[in-house]
């Protein structure tokens, strides 16, 4: 692990942090919005990984994008190195992009299949010009494409001559060009084979150390979490549930979402298939008609009304640990 | 065939026969499936899981056909049965779910109508009310809430795990004695996957039915397998009683996929990967399939293919040099 140590006497620099943050979508209809992403406050590390984890519709990718001006906010901050960037106008941020950089769930979909990897690599480099001449930008693709895997002589390939693990790793040579500070992995090895999964986790994290790079990983497979972050926020809804380091957060979980979510997971052992596990009942309510307290009542066996009528705020436990609950578990 | 197995799957090859070349998507498979228990058939994408269950529901399209071997179920060879014929059997006595809810279920026409039709075209002597009554009787089976007003909804109302329930009402409506789940929880969330297992299990102890389950996620094999299959490249290569299988893992593959799945509690920096890809079947080795992946092939590997022979009771694999069950004897 080579995240911050957060006990540290020094305060470990935070390089995004968002405050209030709100996305509604329109859906045709004045009065009703989807409330993709609500009242989020965040802070990301320097140095560190830090996984969002939900189930589908939960916002988390909708959040991942807000945080790097890919969609506007609807209200709310998003600071940058103590600016402002969710207020900016696309020109204004235009300088910031290349700070941040995005890794997409669909390695199929994420590149052009009319372009060839050197043009896919080359393109923002280009784009900001960067290198001063073609035959420099192409040296720089090479040197990208090794720290990938991707052998040298793959130069004038196209998209479709490559397997999905082969294709994740483009994008990431893509993602990493114009050396960016951090990093959104969108559900990056979702679409892959086991064994090519492994492949691409363990190259993700040789990036970060050789990189210096900050990830925010999106996810929600919790065992893919467990080997990448050193810190995971928990979502429910458009709400952060919880927030806390990996290993304290697997070791006893805080909120009963959480809970929920690790007892879900199936566990490749047999031998422990009788063990006792909660099975949540019910599925995510619709993001249009948000309940008016905690944002997860109607699936908590715990709910009380205080739960149902009042939402519980993010409150501080001490050792960077987050939770938004009324009665959280102890 | 075996009294008491209600699927018997002898010397299955099902070949592609495209412009490029023959495909043998399954080659030389045997499967039994037992009354009343669930077998699980586990591989990465592009091993032939899916064709073989293809083949035995008569789906498998130009330019793939069956070429040869013997698929018995319940005392009928459905190998080179008429297509009339075997849709008395298929979608009765043995019925099929499938990966993505979405696209199997028919956007056009209420849930409720499309289960039923399953029923009236198998059983013409009952009444429509009759029918309605054991549709609403199934949902409610499959804890699908407000079974009754539910009924009357469209596909696209429901979400991804409802729409699973109504596939399994609908696969479980005639009372199969053999259920085909084609990766039943891979488009669904883990709170949801969670909840569609347990499903399934509650199923099969009720009904007695046996369950042929078809994923590339070992941990549902852990949780929810009585037997496991092994396949690659189109060949079983290994397969044992699941507590067998995991706690005496002989193929060197099988062991490469179990180390691959990141777990948690385990701390480890990196994960133990494969090399390289699954192979194009187009261009398969010479010798054994697994042949360039594997730490440990040496010269005969590369020369010649292995069978499958018992390395202890009721546990067969395809290795000259199992991990587990020692060097056999050349």
């Amino acid at each position: 692990m080579n995240g911050p140590e957060l006990n540290a006497a020094a305060e470990p620099e935070i390089i995004l942090r968002a405050e209030h943050l709100y996305k509604n979508y329109d859906i045709g209809r004045k009065d009703r919005q989807v409330h993709a992403v609500s009242d989020v406050s965040l802070s990301i590390y320097k140095g560190e990984t830090l996984a969002l984890v939900g189930e589908s519709g939960c916002g988390k990718s909708t959040l991942g994008r807000t945080l790097i001006h890919m969609l506007p906010a609807s209200s709310g901050s998003v600071f940058y190195h103590d600016m402002d960037i969710a207020a900016m106008s696309e020109k204004e941020f235009r300088p910031y992009r290349r700070k941040m950089q995005m890794i997409f769930q669909d390695p199929y979909a994420s590149l052009d299949p009319r372009m060839t990897v050197r043009d896919i690599i080359a393109e923002p480099l280009e784009t900001y010009r960067i290198c001063e001449s073609r035959e420099e930008t192409t040296k720089r693709v090479l040197m990208l494409m090794d720290a990938v895997g991707i052998p040298g002589e793959f130069l004038n390939r196209y998209p479709h001559q490559f397997s999905g693990g082969q294709r994740q790793r483009i994008g990431i040579a893509r993602a990493i060009a114009l050396r960016p500070e951090l990093i959104i992995c969108d559900e990056p090895v979702s679409a892959l084979d086991v064994s090519v999964q492994s492949q691409v986790l363990n190259l993700l994290k040789d990036i970060q150390q050789a990189f210096e790079l900050t990830y925010l990983f999106i996810g929600h497979d919790l065992s893919v979490i467990n080997f990448v972050a050193d810190r995971v926020c928990v979502m429910f809804l458009g709400c952060i549930c919880e927030v806390a380091k990996k290993d304290a957060l697997y070791k006893k979980p805080l909120h009963p979402y959480s809970e929920f979510l690790l007892d879900a997971i199936p566990i490749a052992d047999p031998h422990r298939r009788n063990r006792k596990r909660k099975v949540i009942t019910g599925e995510i309510p619709s993001p249009v008609d948000l309940p008016k307290g905690c944002c997860f009542c109607t699936r908590c066996p715990y709910a009380t009304d205080k739960c149902r009528n009042e939402r519980p705020e993010l409150k501080d436990m001490g050792d960077g640990r987050q939770v938004a609950c009324h009665y959280p578990l102890t | 065939m075996d009294e008491k197995n209600i699927l018997e799957i002898r010397g299955l090859k099902s070949y592609f026969f495209t412009e490029n070349g023959t495909v043998p998507a399954v080659d030389g498979v045997d499967i039994d499936v037992p009354k009343g228990k669930i077998i699980g058939l586990v591989g990465e994408s592009g091993c032939g899981k899916s064709m073989t269950v293809r083949s035995i529901m008569g789906l498998l399209k130009y330019p793939g056909r069956i070429v040869d071997g013997s698929i018995c179920f319940d005392g009928t060879e459905l190998c080179g049965l008429r297509e009339n014929e075997l849709r008395k059997i298929c979608g009765k006595d043995i019925s099929m779910i499938f990966q993505e809810p979405m696209t199997s279920l028919n956007p056009v026409i209420k849930v409720g109508k499309q289960v039923k039709e399953a029923l009236l075209a198998h059983d013409r002597s009952i009444t429509h009310e009759e029918a309605d009554r054991r549709v609403v009787e199934m949902f409610e089976k499959v804890g699908i809430p407000e079974a009754r007003k539910r009924f009357d909804s469209y596909p696209h109302q429901l979400s991804g795990g409802l729409r699973q329930r109504v596939m399994i009402a609908m696969a479980m409506i005639c009372r199969p004695k053999l259920l085909i789940a084609d990766e039943p929880t891979t488009a669904l969330d883990v709170t949801i996957e969670a909840q569609i297992l347990r499903l399934m299990k509650d199923l099969r102890d009720e009904t007695d039915m046996s369950v042929l389950l078809i994923t590339h996620n070992l941990g549902v094999v852990a949780e929810l397998c009585d037997y496991v299959y092994v396949m690659y490249a189109g060949k079983i290569v290994e397969q044992a009683e699941t507590y067998e299988l995991f706690d005496h893992t002989a193929h060197p593959y099988t062991k490469g996929l179990l180390d691959s799945i990141p777990r948690i509690g385990s701390n480890k920096d990196r994960l133990h990967t494969i090399p390289g890809v699954v192979p194009n079947l187009l261009y398969l080795p010479k010798g054994c399939a697994f042949c360039n992946r594997c730490e440990y092939a040496d010269g005969i590997c590369h020369e010649q293919a292995d069978e499958l022979r018992e390395i202890s009771p009721g546990h067969w694999v395809r290795c000259r040099k199992p991990i587990y069950g020692g060097e056999v004897s050349r």
